[in-house]
């Protein structure tokens, strides 16, 4: 792991120019740097990584959302990979809490379009120009977007012997 | 008693009919194939070589819903896939039996969460659970041996 | 009772062919249950006669929604909800957890730790790989490749019943180090395997590599080049297959990798074939590590000595106080993270494996998110079988090797 943090130097030219071009701010943690870029300009910014860069694969794509506050509320992350000097760089967006949306990154990485599927599906940030938008894991009628923090668990109350035959009955059994 | 005694050396045998029909369900039982997670890994382990299930005449797992007569719901059942469970259920002919598979198939298991289906007995009845998270293939044997006894313990009136 | 939803040919239409509305050509359902789909998948076929044209595939059917499970709970407890995600590498997903958490926290693990990670590590791959060759060899219908496999898989599952008391879910390793030392027995049992594994290997070579029908049915079928794959962060042997050698293992070594040598293989075809050589020629590389982590092991404490965040000894708890007090705190409070965000990926059979672990400082991960190589193998379907034939479709499926609970998560 000592290996994997000190590759700084060979990232500074590309967080530099991205700082600059489109106004980021970068830091660091455990040897893991983060770009916050606005969200207009992450399409823009995730071109110039891939073509003057050599950032070659979009290695993930999630979204965190810090529920009581609205402004922002999400925060989309996207974590770049370059083959060539094997480091990762992470961009992340700030996203307002009404009516979350981005531009797609469909176009600059395509493998972007499923994990974006997810992300709408279960954040519910709509991603413009996506080809595809539409649920993914959960099921086509679904109301809700589950992994929001407003969003319960939705867990069921644990049967004991005290509390046996009341859950019993409100339990649906199947038959024949 | 008398009958028996007139047979001698024929090659006829007398038992009860329920006795004839048990025997021969519980011989020769088709499991289908409805492996959904990590338990269908131990699933496929108890139906190889080291712990053998073709001894009990289940190694023929039958893909079609409509030429089996077990449903051994082996892993963790998703919102999703429910009623998609509850429709190859219907489509198995009579007699049927359900066996749970694992801790997630019998009671929700490890997730306690709004993904999960708290039992697969929410959808279709259950006759065995088998506990395990996932249960060894010789927990496996053992419950489908457990269902054997209980099928052979049918009488005329549960027969449909 | 519940109703089957499902997305109309409408709401599809833009995902295949004008025909396929006329009727020109047939749309099949390739429905959850499936004698080969491994796993429960769910494709769209779009076929005119026995020719694919499109694919899609529809995923969701094991969605267990581990993410949001694991946010309400605290790091140590959270640990085993992620073993049943990718269940055919299980010591895998346990590995990637840890090692985020002692990035985030800023705990070592100790030599020894390390060394038996990458025995447990590398011996789950190979459990991997021999499950997929039985499974996949099924499908093409050589039958008898599956019993051999899994006769092997139950003398390396065994070995992990020695050690941590479970066959397949075992969360032996835990952030920090490992949950207890290994017995005394493993060693030898250890050796047995390493003894037997390479003539075993050669003999499932001899069933597959040179049968003519076994080559007919592979070579040429769902080929890939390197540029797409890697425009569609494809990684893991499907990558290799294509010619990049590309191992995250040799990459960004983690837990000691870059101490022992091996190969990473390659092949030049990207076609079911490759993949096959590719996966094959794995297995022996990973016997080759065994061996070597094995020659090398040294001893040692097998977890990291920090009290705040790893629980003590049972011995030390009868006669220190802070023991107690570092054991109380543990178990109904749980440690508290540094907040931040990491990253860190492992190389499991299918590719790269990621964890990216949010914290805001409480005992509870505030967001955890596994990037899982599947979902990215799956998303390529409809590249890989244009234009085959059905026959070749459960080839393909067979050879990228997709698990579904990583899938769905």
């Amino acid at each position: 792991m000592e290996i994997r943090s000190a590759m700084n130097e060979l990232l500074t030219p590309a967080v530099n120019s991205i700082c600059e071009k489109f106004n980021g701010q970068a830091s660091e943690f455990r040897g893991d740097v983060t770009i916050l870029v606005p969200a207009e300009l992450v399409v823009e910014a995730a071109t110039t990584l891939r073509d003057e860069f050599d950032f070659d694969m979009l290695s993930a794509e999630t979204a965190v959302d810090y529920c009581p506050q609205t402004t922002p509320r999400f925060h989309i992350v996207y974590i770049f990979y370059s083959t060539k000097t094997h480091l990762y760089l992470t961009f992340r967006a700030a996203l307002n809490g009404d009516d979350p949306n981005i531009a797609t990154m469909e176009t600059v990485y395509p493998n972007a379009n499923w994990r974006e599927r997810e992300i709408w599906d279960l954040m519910g940030i709509k991603f413009e120009g996506h080809s595809d938008l539409r649920r993914i894991l959960m099921p086509p009628n679904w109301e809700g977007h589950p992994l929001r923090k407003d969003y319960p668990l939705g867990y069921e109350e644990v049967q004991h012997s005290f509390n046996l035959e009341e859950i019993d009955l409100r339990k649906p059994k199947g038959v024949r | 008693m008398g009958i028996e005694q007139k047979l001698g050396n024929t090659g006829v045998v007398t038992t009860t009919l329920e006795n004839a029909v048990n025997w021969s369900r519980t011989n020769s039982m088709w499991p289908m194939l409805f492996g959904l997670a990590c338990c269908a890994i131990e699933m496929m382990a108890a139906q190889a070589a080291n712990y053998d299930m073709s001894r009990f005449g289940m190694e023929l797992m039958r893909a079609s819903p409509r030429q089996s007569d077990l449903m051994i719901v082996a892993g963790r059942v998703s919102q999703k896939m429910a009623p998609v469970l509850r429709n190859l259920y219907d489509q198995m002919p009579d007699p049927k039996w359900v066996i749970a598979m694992g801790d997630c198939a019998a009671c929700g298991g490890v997730y306690n969460n709004y993904a999960v289906l708290q039992g697969v007995d929410e959808i279709v009845p259950v006759d065995i659970y088998v506990a395990g998270c996932p249960p060894r293939p010789e927990g496996l044997i053992n419950g489908v041996v457990a269902l054997h006894n209980k099928v052979k313990g049918e009488r005329f009136a549960k027969w449909k | 009772m519940r109703e089957i939803q499902e997305f109309t040919l409408d709401e599809l239409k833009h995902l295949f062919t004008p025909q396929a509305l006329t009727g020109e050509t047939v749309v099949l359902n390739m429905g959850p249950q499936h004698p080969s789909t491994h796993g429960v998948l769910r494709l769209i076929l779009e076929l005119d006669g026995e020719t694919v044209l499109n694919c899609v595939p529809d995923i969701g059917y094991l969605h267990t929604g581990i993410e949001k499970n694991m946010e309400a709970k605290t790091y140590q407890k959270a640990e085993v909800l992620t073993d049943r995600m990718d269940y055919m590498y299980t010591m895998g997903n346990n590995l990637v957890y840890c090692l985020a958490v002692e990035k985030l926290t800023g705990l070592k693990s100790p030599p020894r730790a390390d060394a038996i990670r990458v025995i447990l590590a590398e011996l789950s791959r190979l459990q991997s790989h021999l499950l997929w060759i039985g499974t996949s060899a099924l499908d093409l219908g050589a039958m008898s490749v599956f019993l051999y496999s899994m006769r092997e898989r139950e003398m390396i599952l065994d070995l992990f019943e020695l050690v941590s008391g479970q066959r397949m879910m075992t969360t032996f390793i835990r952030p920090g180090g490992l949950w207890r030392d290994v017995p005394a027995e493993f060693e030898s049992a250890l050796r047995e395997i390493i003894k037997v594994f390479p003539k075993r290997i050669d003999e499932y070579e001899a069933l597959l590599t040179k049968n003519p029908l076994f080559m007919s049915r592979t070579k040429g079928i769902g080929k890939l080049d390197t540029k797409t794959a890697l425009a569609w962060d494809v990684t893991g042997p499907t990558l290799r297959a294509t010619g990049l050698a590309h191992d995250i293992r040799k990459s960004n070594p983690y837990c000691g990798y870059d101490l022992y040598d091996f190969d990473i293989p390659t092949q030049t075809s990207g076609d079911v074939y490759g993949r096959y050589q590719v996966r094959v020629e794995e297995m022996r590389q990973s016997v080759r590590i065994v061996e070597q982590a094995l020659d090398k092991l040294p001893y040692g404490p097998v977890r990291d000595n920090n009290r705040k965040y790893i629980p003590p000894p049972r011995s030390e708890i009868g006669v220190s106080m802070e023991a107690l007090i570092h054991h109380f705190k543990l178990w109904t409070e749980g440690f508290n993270p540094p907040a931040g965000s990491v990253y860190t990926t492992i190389e499991s059979p299918r590719g790269e494996m990621g964890v990216f672990l949010e914290s805001d400082g409480s005992p509870k991960p505030y967001r955890v998110h596994y990037r899982t190589p599947s979902v990215t193998l799956l998303q390529i379907m409809p590249i890989l079988t244009q234009g085959c034939f059905v026959a070749d479709l459960i080839g393909i499926i067979g050879s990228i090797d997709i698990v579904l609970g990583d899938t769905d998560r």
